[in-house]
């Protein structure tokens, strides 16, 4: 077990070094002023541009300079933004929120997702499984910021139900909302995934070894087959909250919240590279690691699939 | 007509077993042909799908009014006889410019799909055909693109290379096209991998081999035929995908930009009016939700006439 952990983590080193470099190759070498947008609307000074150009070594060729800021990464300094704040230090402020919000998605998507794919693989070809099969599609096409848009305004400006943005506090009903928008795409697919493996598991000699033998119907879907049916559900999910500390960059711009996902918007808006670079790092490090948990709970939930 | 003909690609994703030369491999298709004529939710999907592609390749069919015809006087009026989906915060003819908007989202989803396709089968070909070292490098490079959420690459990317008033139409919708397709492809390679992994151990396979036939055709002739239709399901599907994150680009003001028209840019524009006049958003939503929702449903049933276990 602890081979495994211990090459899959080694594994993931040079997949970090690749992801990062992408993304330092596309926001530092590519055509554009790095320094555009960082003085206002005036151009910057020729001695800013100089001290700023070697700050951040840009007169180095690409390698040196990813090498450089990489050595920096892995000893906790993401570098400084251009309010001069450490990047570090703006993610430490604003991840607990997203963590919260993320959070709560999972919840929401988990527990109603299986409940609906549950409903609809027991009862397949039936009406039900036809409505869900049909709703999810119908969701899984609507885009993020369609359902924001359209919920805070119907919910949250019209029925006065949920509030309409989030403060800085970030409580948990000011997050209910946000939460059900940003889990709603992945509820969906959830609730296709259990209804298909559950289907499948169904059919299996096993579950009808277990209803001969005389236990409840309501017994066998719920340990035999369901169990079987949450494996790749669990991937899914494990690998889905890994993307929504990321991916809630729409979610977080519609409600206004003050996570991760409006500070890589923000950096993104004002060209500011070390802040979005710093942040992707983090990101991709995050949804590396997460995918690595999922692998491992693989073995807690099936026992066939051993890792040693 | 290279719409029609690279749309075409992704309709006609039944036929694929055709080109195979095992007899089962037929008899599958037509299965599934027959199981597929019988399916409402495929002739929903096919009707729709005929219906963007028409307003793609030919908006002035189904309106004479330009979208660029701003009437500032009858800015945010209702739907009326005159506009049928009545104007925006501009005065544009709504109708018009939802019917105009279809060819940025079409097309940047049909090439970002076939994009990803090519590059995605052929890196996948070579790394599950080849194996050994090939495979281990392509698999990690795989591993890099795949860990950087299409999304936020699509931002990166975008915000790095910004679009001006004075872009040519065709460069915008070519850079979304080109940013999404190298962060797309990862999933198609992995997907060809495992399949051809799958097919390569076969009789016919080494039978083909063992008559010295080349590796080249081999490939063409026996293992792409039976490898291809997973990757043109989830093709399809993608196709769906991609014109949802396009419309989020847009709507976060750094995929297409104006003067180009797309559904996007006008969901963008009409969220700020939307307490007062809801229909401007309404429309362009509507659109998008059914051109994703027709791409997603042509796939899904079509996977589904494919797996005999569904049946």
């Amino acid at each position: 077990m602890y081979k495994y952990i211990l090459r899959r983590l080694l594994q993931m080193i040079p997949v970090l070094l690749g992801a990062t470099f992408i993304i330092f190759t596309m926001v530092f070498a590519l055509p554009g002023d790095p320094t555009a947008g960082m003085c206002g609307d005036r151009p910057c000074s020729p001695t800013f541009i100089a001290q700023f150009k070697k700050e951040h070594n840009l007169n180095d060729p690409l390698l040196v300079r990813y090498g450089k800021y990489m050595a920096n990464v892995a000893q906790g300094d993401l570098g400084t933004n251009f309010r001069n704040i450490k990047v570090q230090d703006d993610l430490k402020t604003r991840y607990p929120t997203t963590i919260k919000l993320a959070g709560m998605a999972i919840v929401f998507e988990t527990i109603l997702g299986i409940v609906a794919g549950v409903l609809a693989g027991v009862r397949k070809g039936r009406f039900i499984d036809q409505l869900v099969l049909v709703s999810t599609l119908v969701v899984i096409s609507v885009p993020t910021f369609v359902i924001g848009a359209t919920l805070q305004y119907y919910l949250g400006v019209k029925a006065r139900l949920f509030p309409v943005t989030v403060s800085s506090e970030a409580t948990f009903y000011q997050l209910l909302l946000p939460a059900v928008v940003l889990g709603s795409i992945s509820l969906a697919y959830v609730a296709r995934l259990t209804r298909t493996n559950l289907v499948e598991n169904l059919r299996a000699d096993y579950v009808r070894t277990a209803i001969a033998k005389g236990l409840t119907r309501r017994r066998a879907v719920g340990l035999h087959a369901l169990r079987n049916s949450l494996i790749p559900v669990v991937t899914f999910i494990g690998a889905d909250f890994g993307s929504l500390l990321g991916g809630a960059i729409v979610t977080e711009r519609i409600f206004n919240i003050n996570g991760v996902g409006g500070y890589l918007f923000q950096g993104i808006h004002n060209h500011d590279g070390v802040a979005v670079v710093g942040t992707v790092t983090i990101l991709v490090l995050v949804f590396l690691l997460a995918n690595l948990l999922v692998d491992l709970l693989y073995g807690v939930l099936d026992p066939r699939i051993s890792h040693d | 007509m290279t719409e029609a003909s690279t749309i075409g690609v992704a309709d006609t994703g039944v036929p694929v077993h055709e080109g195979g030369d095992v007899g089962e491999a037929r008899s599958l298709a037509s299965d599934a042909w027959r199981s597929l004529k019988r399916n409402w939710v495929f002739w929903f999907s096919v009707v729709l799908i005929t219906l963007f592609v028409l307003m793609t390749v030919w908006p002035s069919l189904f309106t004479n009014t330009s979208p660029n015809e701003a009437i500032l006087a009858k800015a945010r009026e209702r739907p009326s006889g005159d506009a049928w989906f009545g104007r925006d915060i501009q005065g544009y003819d709504i109708y018009s410019r939802t019917i105009y908007g279809a060819r940025a989202s079409i097309l940047v989803g049909v090439f970002t799909s076939v994009f990803t396709v090519i590059l995605g089968s052929v890196l996948g070909m070579l790394a599950g055909f080849n194996g050994g070292w090939l495979d281990a490098v392509l698999s990690r490079v795989t591993d890099m693109f795949f860990a950087i959420p299409l999304l936020l690459g699509g931002i990166l990317f975008m915000s790095v290379i910004p679009n001006d008033a004075n872009t040519p139409y065709f460069v915008v919708v070519g850079k979304v096209i080109l940013v999404m397709g190298i962060f797309g492809w990862p999933s198609i390679a992995r997907l060809m991998r495992s399949s051809v992994m799958q097919v390569k151990p076969n009789d016919y396979v080494q039978a083909a081999r063992a008559l010295g036939a080349s590796p080249l055709r081999i490939i063409r002739s026996h293992i792409l035929p039976n490898a291809m239709a997973p990757v043109i399901v989830v093709a399809t599907i993608n196709l769906g995908v991609f014109i949802s994150v396009e419309a989020t680009l847009s709507f976060l003001g750094i995929g297409l930009t104006p003067p180009a028209v797309s559904w996007g840019v006008a969901i963008s524009d009409a969220i700020v009016a939307s307490r007062t006049t809801p229909h401007i958003l309404l429309f362009p939503s509507l659109f998008l939700c059914l051109a994703v929702l027709a791409f997603i449903m042509l796939g899904d049933a079509v996977r589904d006439a494919f797996d005999p276990k569904s049946r």
